[in-house]
């Protein structure tokens, strides 16, 4: 039997000495997702450290907008009314994922670090470069359906599993981490990278580095905001692509999940539409600019078409709303 | 047939016998069984799968594991007990170096907790001489004819001339369609709780086990381990489905009984892990069918030919028998069937719900369907007009063949008249189409059950041998008892669930409530004829139904029509079905409750098998990558809307006394190429191969 340590730590602090003082060390959250790796044998940490007594459970209104501890529930930041009322794509991303047994266990801060859903990364017998780094990547040539048209590179071609963190990117979301040199904030675009020549590296945190809190600024006034996810059966199933929208004045927001293996922000697609018509031939066609780097194999290929039919529903269904 | 058997409690609605204890978690499963049941302190077992699809074990290192805590033994080809029959490949687990397919059992560790059986087989270290394998084929594919098609079926068949017919026919039809590999993932995962006894008198075998057939695993491992029938003990009380994937020992049974033996006087406990069932315990393979249809102006067929290639394991022939509906559905003077079977160094496939009636029917379904457009009939109207007199292949009669009557049913039920052309109905982002298609599935008895019946005080006890997998066998069979021995409901107290009690066939085939329930009436009148009406309690009579029990005058079949509304986003592609209808005529109903449970429940695996379903196997490593409930979709609840059943009030009396052909599995038969018929009619993009996923339904792949 493979034993480990638990520790139950009261302070952010203590969580964080703990985890930063042992290469062996993970903070443990919900374990929707950690849980599974060490049953699959993906992860074997020697010290679990449960985040879950550290006080980051709560929801506030702020003068800017919304800060969000890392430890509140999935479940229970879609039911606030804060969140229902005035962030329908915060909302909708985080029902659009899991099943509701698991948006009960998942948290805010495990959901952002959730690892991928790769069918090569969680079969230990096949070679994965993100599970262990030079042994190949299975995905590019093999079981390709969930695998990146944005971004990827040789060594790895998956997508970030999340819908939450692609609600957030649309929504300008800053991240709050301590860490063992003290505390910083990073946008969340920041957070998730491209995987390079590194791809078992998920983030840009360091190792004991823990999320305090997310924090999503006010929307502007008459903003209208939307989460669409495309997937192979209508419910509990991953994202084939997403698309989280706002739409407020002349400005438009687009990020993209399922296509890149961080949420995409459309920032060519959001420049071409600025202040123009939202009609459904002008958001194709910017689409078509947004995806002019895309590269896709033969199990990939439909969603360029997937995800600019989402993206032009989305976008003409918010300037409907918008007006 | 039927008539003296009285018909009082068969035809009343019904709740499970055994409902509340499974809602209350007191209904033990194979892996449940503890102390109460004499399972003391078991050992755990967890299997090593090969890491390669083809070569040799040349060694495996677990001296580290075996030392290490907890670990009580590690087994392999080397140390592992010997087995008396090693004839079948699939069975003969641990016996030789050999290995035949990615994922087969090499080694198994023993150990007193589970957590630390299974570190210890993630630890153990395993040398191969690899071979490269094959594990893909296609409609090029050479492979052979196989001698037999499963449930002795022949492989090919030939009337007329369709070669000539086809080049003189008005319109031809020449198109394949495909049918992806398929895991049953019944609820349970396989499981067995097994010791060895060494009694005074020599070993007895128990097992409390997961299985669709406590007979034949008992027989099954008397004969692997060499010892008697009847010092096997199979039980299996309560089972959480099966799909087929449990009619017949797998792997596991074996090397759980391996694993036991090596322990005699230990019990050990074997539970299958989800993604072991993708390479241990059967699936379903690949289909690939060339459909030939001619016809004359009027859509009448005059050619029928469908050629099939599949696979098998390379180490064990299953030849799903994807031919057989197209020999009974359409009459035409010019037929031809064939199978290819390809073989593999894949995984060893087995039985799957409706086993090649399910794909065929996709096929043929598909395919007249597709011919209906061409010829610019309604497909209802194609099927009328080639509605044969007797069965096309024997030439018997169907008895009372009802297909026509379910489509017409079902098509005013479902409103089948507002259906337009191809893409013609655009609601919001949604276009919006129906299809249909025709369901089909022999009605089978088989032979050799027996049944129990013991005066008790105030009522009888009533025995067999089968197993109740959650389709509601218990609480029908009670019934049928209770009418047979015309008494109340209440006096009958029915037994199944264990080979001690007599022998029962396989809960598969559609054949369980007919067979057993047949031996049933059979020892009800045996018990009548010996013991009167007053029996004491301690009368008893064992007996079953005639030795061929089937009329063989008659080619008996059950028949439906299924309906489905789809709508496609025209953004994205996902489909959904919000109504889906079947009309099945399948005899009589002996519970309404539990019939449309099981028509319910395999319309849904239609519709699931029909958008979602597919099991992914890996051309480079050869084995299935989509191995768990989060990979390989399974149709959710909010996929599942408005699903209704109706049959037509009959009883078949050529089939069996109570006058039922069975039900379990026409459900899913038909439905995918019903939900192909309505994407296409809402797209306007034909169809061929399901799951029909986004990508297909807007054309986009
Ligand atoms: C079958 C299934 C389907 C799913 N479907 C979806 C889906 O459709 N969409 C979707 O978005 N998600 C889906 N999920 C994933 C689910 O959302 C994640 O498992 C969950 O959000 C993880 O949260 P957790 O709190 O349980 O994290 P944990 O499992 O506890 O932790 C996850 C990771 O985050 C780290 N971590 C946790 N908290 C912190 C912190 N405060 N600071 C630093 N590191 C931290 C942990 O060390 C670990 O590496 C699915 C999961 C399953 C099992
Ligand atoms: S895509 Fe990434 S996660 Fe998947 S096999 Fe390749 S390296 Fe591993």
């Amino acid at each position: 039997m493979r034993r480990f340590e638990y520790a139950r730590p009261r302070t952010p602090q203590e969580a964080v000495d703990l985890v930063a003082g042992s290469d062996d060390a993970a903070f443990l959250a919900g374990g929707s997702n950690l849980v599974d790796h060490l049953k699959v044998g993906i992860a074997s940490p020697g010290v679990l450290v449960d985040v879950g007594g550290l006080g980051l459970d709560r929801v506030e209104e702020t003068d800017g907008g919304l800060r969000i501890g890392a430890g509140v529930r999935n479940s229970d930041l879609a039911a606030h009314p804060v969140v229902r009322s005035r962030y329908a794509v915060l909302a909708r991303s985080l029902l659009a994922g899991a099943s509701a047994q698991i948006r009960h266990q998942a948290t805010t801060a495990g959901n952002l670090l959730q690892r991928t859903r790769c069918v090569y990364f969680y079969d230990a017998t096949t070679p994965c470069n993100k599970r262990e780094p030079g042994t190949g990547c299975s995905a590019v040539d093999g079981y390709q359906r969930y695998n990146a048209i944005l971004g990827a590179s040789a060594a790895c071609v998956t997508v970030h599993p999340s819908d939450l963190a692609v609600g957030l990117a649309v929504l300008d979301a800053t991240v709050e981490v301590l860490g063992p040199d003290g505390a910083r904030t990073l946008p969340l675009a920041d957070l998730h990278r491209l995987p390079g020549d590194s791809p078992e590296q998920d983030t840009t945190l360091a190792h004991g580095e823990l999320i305090t809190a997310v924090t999503v600024p006010r929307l502007p006034e008459g903003a209208v905001s939307t989460y669409y996810k495309a997937r192979d059966r209508a419910s509990y199933a991953f994202a084939l692509v997403s698309v989280a929208a706002v739409v407020a004045g002349d400005e438009v927001r687009v990020a993209w999940g399922g296509v890149a293996h961080r949420p995409w922000r459309a920032t060519v697609l959001e420049e071409a539409l600025r202040g123009g018509p939202l009609d459904e031939e002008t958001v194709r066609a910017a689409c078509l600019e947004e995806l002019a780097p895309a590269t896709t194999g033969p199990g990939t290929a439909f969603k360029l078409e997937m995800v600019t039919g989402a993206t032009a529903m989305v976008l003409t269904d918010l300037a409907g709303r918008a007006r | 047939m039927s008539d003296d058997l009285r018909i009082k409690e068969i035809g009343m609605e019904r709740s499970r016998v055994e409902g509340a204890l499974k809602v209350t978690g007191r209904a033990p499963y194979a892996m449940e069984h503890g102390a109460g049941h004499g399972v003391q302190e078991p050992l755990h077992a967890f299997l090593v799968g090969s890491t390669v699809s083809r070569g040799r074990v040349l060694a495996v290192h677990a001296d580290e594991v075996r030392g290490s805590e907890d670990v009580v033994a590690v087994l392999d080809h080397t140390n592992a007990p010997r087995l008396a029959d090693t004839d079948d490949e699939e069975y003969a687990v641990l016996q030789d170096d050999e290995v035949h397919f990615r994922g087969q059992v090499v080694a198994l560790v023993l150990a007193t907790t589970s957590e630390a059986a299974r570190e210890g087989a993630r630890r153990v270290r395993v040398e191969y001489a690899a071979e490269p394998g094959e594990h893909v084929f296609d409609e090029d594919s050479e492979g052979d004819e196989p001698e037999k098609l499963n449930a002795g079926l022949p492989p090919s068949g030939s009337t007329g001339e369709p070669d000539l017919a086809l080049a003189s026919a008005t319109h031809v039809l020449d198109e394949t369609y495909r049918t992806p590999y398929m895991h049953n993932n019944p609820m349970e995962p396989h499981a067995t709780t097994a010791l060895w006894d060494l009694g005074p008198d020599g070993a007895e075998l128990r097992c409390f086990d997961s299985t669709q057939a406590a007979h034949s695993v008992r027989s099954t491992l008397a004969r692997l381990f060499g010892i008697e029938a009847g010092r096997v003990h199979v039980e299996a009380s309560h089972v959480g489905g099966g799909f087929g994937s449990k009619g017949l020992p797998h792997a596991h049974n074996v090397v759980a009984v391996l694993a036991a033996r090596s322990q005699p006087g230990r019990w050990v406990r074997l539970a299958v892990t989800r993604q072991q069932m993708f390479a241990l315990t059967g699936y379903r393979t690949a289909t690939i069918s060339r459909f030939r249809l001619g016809a004359g102006p009027d859509g009448v067929l005059g050619v029928i030919s469908h050629d099939v290639v599949e696979q098998t394991s390379r180490c064990k022939e299953f030849a799903e028998q994807t031919v057989a509906p197209t020999r009974h559905v359409y009459a035409a003077p010019n037929r031809r069937t064939s199978t290819r079977l390809v073989r593999l160094d894949v995984a060893v496939p087995s039985w799957m719900r409706a086993p090649g009636e399910m794909p065929g029917s996709f096929a043929q379904e598909a395919a007249m369907d597709e011919l209906a457009d061409l010829v610019g009939l309604d497909p209802i109207e194609l099927r009328r007009r080639n509605e044969p007199e007797a069965d096309p292949e024997t030439g018997k009669s169907f008895g009372d063949r009802r297909l026509l009557e379910c489509f017409d049913r079902g098509a005013e039920r479902f409103g089948w008249s507002e259906r337009g052309p191809a893409r013609s109905r655009l609601e919001g982002d949604w276009y919006v189409g129906l299809g249909t298609a025709a369901s089909v599935y022999p009605a089978y008895t088989q032979p050799g059950n027996q049944a129990r019946v013991l005066a008790e005080p105030g009522g009888y006890r009533v025995e067999i041998g089968a197993v109740d997998i959650g389709t509601g066998a218990r609480t029908v069979l009670r019934q049928i008892a209770a009418d047979a021995l015309d008494v109340d409901l209440d006096a009958i107290d029915l037994r199944l669930g264990s080979s001690d009690l007599p022998i029962a066939s396989v809960a598969g085939g559609s054949s369980g409530t007919s067979s057993w329930g047949w031996a049933i009436v059979a020892a009800s009148r045996t018990f009548r004829a010996q013991h009167g009406t007053s029996p004491e309690p301690g009368d008893e009579s064992v007996a079953g139904p005639p030795k061929k029990p089937v009329d063989e005058d008659y080619a008996l079949h059950s028949f439906g029509a299924q309906f489905v509304e789809a709508r496609v986003n025209r953004f994205t592609g996902e489909v959904r079905v919000p109504r889906m209808l079947g009309v099945f005529s399948v005899g009589r109903v002996v519970n309404p409750k539990l019939a449309r449970s099981q028509l319910v429940g395999g319309m849904t695996m239609g519709l699931s098998t029909a958008l979602f379903e597919e099991s992914w196997r890996d051309p480079r490593f050869g084995h299935v990558v989509t191995d768990d409930l989060a990979t390989y979709h399974v149709a959710t609840h909010a996929d599942v809307r408005d699903i209704e059943a109706a049959w037509l009030d009959e009883s078949d009396h050529r089939a069996n006394p109570m006058g039922l052909r069975g039900i379990g599995e026409i459900g899913i038969t038909g439905a995918g190429a019903a939900v192909a018929s309505a994407v296409t009619n809402a797209t306007g993009v034909r169809q061929r191969s399901i799951p029909v996923t986004p990508d297909k339904a807007l054309g986009w792949e």
